[in-house]
């Protein structure tokens, strides 16, 4: 099966087995992007993030089903954590879609972290990329809010949802104030619960004394995803943002930013590998790390000497 | 750097996912990327999830008596779909003598009660495409 | 003897055992203490906390002579293909000597779908017989009279439409409903947490439930409306603890929505009957019997303020573990479930099912049963067992191990209420969780061998594939789906039509009681399908919670 050709048809099983090359970082990934490159930059990235429990997939289910009454096509990029100690993971957000996988104008594909942090972004990109050559219109990148390489990832969404719940104590005062600023809109999940209102009043205040607010102030939306009450709201908040940045320039900005941040992704990894490679195969990797080891040299000067070699 | 990928599935109505559940934990521990459905997944949905997800391999449990009508209907499903190499196995309240029929079907293997996890496991590594 | 004096005996023997281990190690992974002795329970109040048969907190058993009366209800569960080779199985049953009935509906039936529905393909008949209208059930009661016999139900999600059916069917028969003897399982919280089979969502279920408590006290009073079940909660790998404390807080949740739906405790919880699992673990099994009846009595007295002695009693069924038959050497299973009816009858059961040898591989066949039905009968009354009451109570380690298995119910107990009730920790996955922890802790002590399971993971044998197990024929399905065809041909479609549309406005008032309209419709022969699909529009269905 030529897998460019096929996805481009719009066969699905392309579009899985090319997902499949991006996450195995085969050397098959680099061709398929290239060739499916010049068919992106049409889909809307919606990336949603929050604490663990929050009721993300629940919420993107019902989001998902909102678009599609609208007619668009939904692409789903599901991100769990992988296991550190085994390298396994329970990919366990499907499950709450189950109701989207019998449409055609759905695709939800998992992803585990596979604990590399740094390449999670960089694949996670080329997966909405993927999918937006395929020709989905929406699509959503759902990952726990817990860490730097997960912020990464919803940054490079053109609007950014984070969804918090009422009752979550006091961790969920270090969440607030680590995805404050990545937030372009507030979902506050399970809003029949306890603590709602106080959860509303205590982001606002928050927002209030947020010295970066451009003239865009994140709106907050309660929900009860599980009863679909909000969705509503919620997607006309999400369309709203997407019409302030477009207006703004802000959208172009931030895909500039996100072209750059692209292309050096692929140059770093591409130039690291190489070098790392070529120290492996020489043999000299191992003579550097003895002498950096014995204090005959240091890693400064071994790097500076290998650059001067091989970067000539 | 690939993964192994497994859809653990539980087709039919039947609501005993001890099995399943146990299952889906213990090939996360060995390593595996584990997608689990959940109850009640008609075939279509099962073999439409086995190909979204791009799995290498999909297991399934059934307890209810089900299994020689939806077992094949999945292997079917997904042959159907172009998914010719995943490995698809069975396990669940399964006579001795169903289990020729099922193999001639497409299931590589089916797991009865008692079968420990590690074998499970073992029959992945060594049979996964 | 003086605790002082059996304190100095114990140290001096502790001491003993001390040299003896060194030289010969005991047997790896045994419970922590090796000795109970009456310093174990000299904290525990006879009178407070043991007491006597028929008394609170009723340790010792709910009825004051227990099997000295009359043995426990034999009980087997059965049912499959069509309602007519069920009815032929259950008259069988009776004329055997089994005292009860006992309803196994297959899986489209438990979950309100029909037969012809796609989603019921390949599952009609299997696992119990399919039930799609009236029609089908005066099949299967066929011959059987319902004044005489008390019938036990496994039937949750559309307990409502079945309990209408049966209703319906002794009307034909010139049955009154107040003469009506048997059970609805009706316990959708399980169902939720453990055993899969649920249709709506946790507040309309509860409705329903609450519908059926206050019918039933005016018009079916000798009905137990439910049975809160354990069992399943046990079979999907939870401890023992596990199992009476989630049920217990199950049952509470049950009595807080009648109540909230301005019932009185004393109307309905007599009625409210429990289900509970015979494990392996003989005595272990036994204190769970005995520390369920205790926490039970002290919530409805302390928590309910109930004032009938009978609104206290944990009433129970008990079905042998069927999680713990073996599918290698399947005979052994006898010997299993022979152990399993020993405990459940020294626990004090009122009623039993015995599993057969061969369900680890299929449904069982007419001669397992037999066996399984005689394992009953040897216990009761060749063994001795069912002579004196609770014979058990008193031994050291049974009482201090009855305190302990209440001792973690009640922390259960409390976590949940912190949580904010058991409906609200199923939604959280809460209860899930802790079960399917236990269930890879049990897999994975099995897989090291520090659980030995018999021809399992010890004293394996290479084994023919066993012979003549039951096989339900897949044309069950094809002639059910044409009955049904039939049915619906000859029936007052007007009518059928005219009694959904009625159901379907009542299940909007949130104040209606369900139960005679649904009754309505059931006698008009509308079907499970068509009753449950008003509802499902409605009420919508219950989206799982899993959390791995």
């Amino acid at each position: 099966m030529d897998i460019v050709e096929e996805l481009l048809k719009g066969n699905r099983l392309a579009l899985s087995r090319a997902i499949t090359a991006i996450e195995n970082e085969t050397d098959e990934a680099m061709d398929i992007m290239k060739k499916l490159y010049p068919h992106t930059g049409h889909a809307f990235v919606l990336g949603i993030t929050g604490p663990p429990g929050a009721g993300k997939s629940t919420l993107t289910d019902k989001l998902a089903r909102a678009y599609r009454e609208q007619g668009k096509t939904v692409g789903i990029i599901a991100i769990d954590p992988t296991s550190p100690f085994t390298g396994g993971a329970i990919l366990g957000d499907r499950i709450r879609m189950n109701g989207l996988t019998m449409d055609e104008g759905v695709f939800i594909r998992s992803m585990g972290t596979r604990g590399s942090l740094g390449g999670l972004s960089h694949k996670t990109a080329d997966a909405v990329k993927a999918m937006d050559a395929f020709g989905k219109d929406i699509i959503f990148v759902e990952t726990v809010g817990v860490g730097q390489s997960e912020v990464d990832i919803v940054k490079a969404a053109d609007t950014t949802m984070v969804v918090l719940i009422p009752g979550m104590g006091d961790d969920i005062q270090a969440i607030k104030a680590g995805i404050l600023e990545i937030g372009d809109v507030f979902t506050i999940n399970k809003a029949d619960h306890d603590g709602a209102d106080k959860l509303v009043r205590e982001m606002n205040m928050m927002l209030d004394l947020d010295g970066l607010m451009t003239d865009w102030r994140p709106p907050i939306q309660k929900v009860i995803a599980s009863q679909n009450e909000g969705i509503t709201e919620t997607i006309e908040n999400i369309e709203k943002h997407f019409k302030y940045i477009s207006e703004n320039g802000i959208l172009t900005k931030r895909r500039t930013e996100r072209s750059k941040n692209e292309m050096l992704d692929v140059l770093h990894s591409r130039i690291g590998s190489y070098i790392t490679n070529k120290l492996v195969e020489t043999g000299k990797m191992d003579e550097y790390v003895e002498k950096i080891k014995a204090r005959e040299t240091d890693p400064y000067t071994v790097v500076s000497h290998v650059m001067k070699d091989m970067l000539k | 750097m690939a993964k192994v990928r497994v859809l653990v599935a539980k087709p039919g109505l039947d609501g005993h996912d001890r099995g399943a559940k146990v299952v889906a934990r213990a090939l996360r521990d060995a390593g595996f990327e584990v997608i689990y459905t959940g109850l009640r997944q008609t075939p279509e949905q099962i073999a439409e999830a086995a190909l979204q997800e791009d799995v290498n391999v999909v297991a399934m449990s059934i307890l209810s008596g089900a299994h020689p009508h939806l077992f094949p209907k999945v292997v079917n499903l997904l042959r159907e779909k172009g998914m010719n190499d995943v490995l698809i196995i069975g396990g669940g309240v399964i006579p001795e003598t169903d289990i020729p029929a099922l193999k001639e079907a497409g299931i590589a293997e089916v797991f009865t009660p008692g079968t420990p996890t590690g074998d499970i496991v073992e029959f992945i590594k060594a049979n996964v495409k | 003897m003086s605790n002082e004096k059996i304190q100095a005996g114990l140290d001096k023997y502790n001491a003993s055992v001390e040299k003896a281990t060194s030289k010969f190690p005991e047997r790896p992974n045994l419970p922590e203490q090796r000795l109970y002795t009456p310093l174990d329970i000299k904290d525990t109040d006879y009178a407070d906390e043991i007491g006597f048969p028929g008394m609170y907190p009723y340790t010792r058993g709910v009825q004051p002579t227990m099997y000295r009366g009359r043995f426990w209800t034999m009980r087997m569960y059965a049912g499959f293909s069509t309602a007519a080779e069920s009815n032929k199985r259950y008259r069988y049953l009776i004329e055997s000597g089994a005292t009860g009935l006992s309803c196994a509906f297959d899986l489209p039936t438990q979950i309100g779908y029909d037969s012809d529905d796609p989603i019921s393909e390949g599952e009609v008949g299997k696992v119990g017989v399919a039930i799609d209208s009236l029609a089908d059930m005066e099949v299967l009661f066929d011959q059987i009279d319902l004044g005489k016999v008390s019938t036990s139900m496994t039937i949750n999600a559309p307990a409502s439409v079945l309990l209408s059916m049966y209703i319906a069917v002794a009307e034909k028969q010139g049955v009154p409903a107040d003469q009506l003897k048997g059970t609805i399982q009706n316990d959708i919280l399980k169902e939720y947490a453990a055993r899969g089979t649920y249709i709506f969502p946790p507040r309309p279920s509860m409705r329903l439930i609450t519908n059926i408590f206050e019918y039933c006290s005016k018009n079916v009073p000798k009905w137990n409306t439910i049975s809160i079940s354990g069992y399943h909660i046990r079979e999907a790998g939870s401890t023992a603890s596990q199992e009476i404390a989630f049920t217990i807080a199950d049952g509470i949740a049950y009595c807080e929505a009648a109540i909230k739906a301005g019932l009185h405790i004393d109307d309905f919880a007599g009625r409210l009957s429990f289900f509970w699992n015979a494990h392996n673990n003989v005595l272990e099994e036994v204190a769970k019997f005995r520390a369920s009846r205790r926490v039970w009595a002290k919530v409805m007295k302390e928590r309910f303020h109930a004032e009938k002695p009978k609104s206290m009693m944990l009433r129970v069924h008990t079905q042998t573990a069927g999680s713990m038959l073996t599918a290698q050497q399947p005979n052994n299973n006898i010997i299993r479930v022979a152990l399993q009816t020993a405990a459940a009858v020294m626990g004090g059961t009122q009623s039993l099912h015995t599993n057969s040898r061969d369900e680890a591989l299929a449904l069982p066949t007419e001669e397992s049963v037999m066996i399984a039905l005689r394992t009953q009968q040897i216990v009761a009354y060749e063994s001795g067992l069912a002579d004196v009451i609770d014979p058990l109570a008193g031994s050291y380690y049974v009482e201090a191990l009855t305190n302990k298995i209440e001792k973690e119910a009640w922390e259960y107990i409390k976590k949940i209420d912190e949580i904010g009730g058991a409906v609200a920790a199923i939604e959280k996955g809460y209860i899930q969780k802790e079960i399917q922890d236990s269930a890879y802790k049990w897999q994975m002590d099995v897989e090291s061998g520090a659980k030995t399971i018999v021809g399992v993971n010890k004293f394996q044998i290479e084994e023919e594939p066993p012979k003549g197990l039951l096989k339900v024929d897949a044309s069950v399905g094809v002639a059910q789906c044409k009955r049904l065809a039939d049915m619906k041909a000859k029936r007052d479609n007007d009518a059928v039509k005219s009694a959904l549309a009625d159901l379907k406005k009542a299940c909007q008032d949130e104040n209606e009681n369900l139960m005679p309209h649904i009754l309505n419709a059931v006698r008009t022969y509308a079907t499970l399908g068509e009753i449950c699909g008003v509802m499902r529009e409605v009420f919508g269905e219950y989206e799982a919670h899993v959390n791995l």
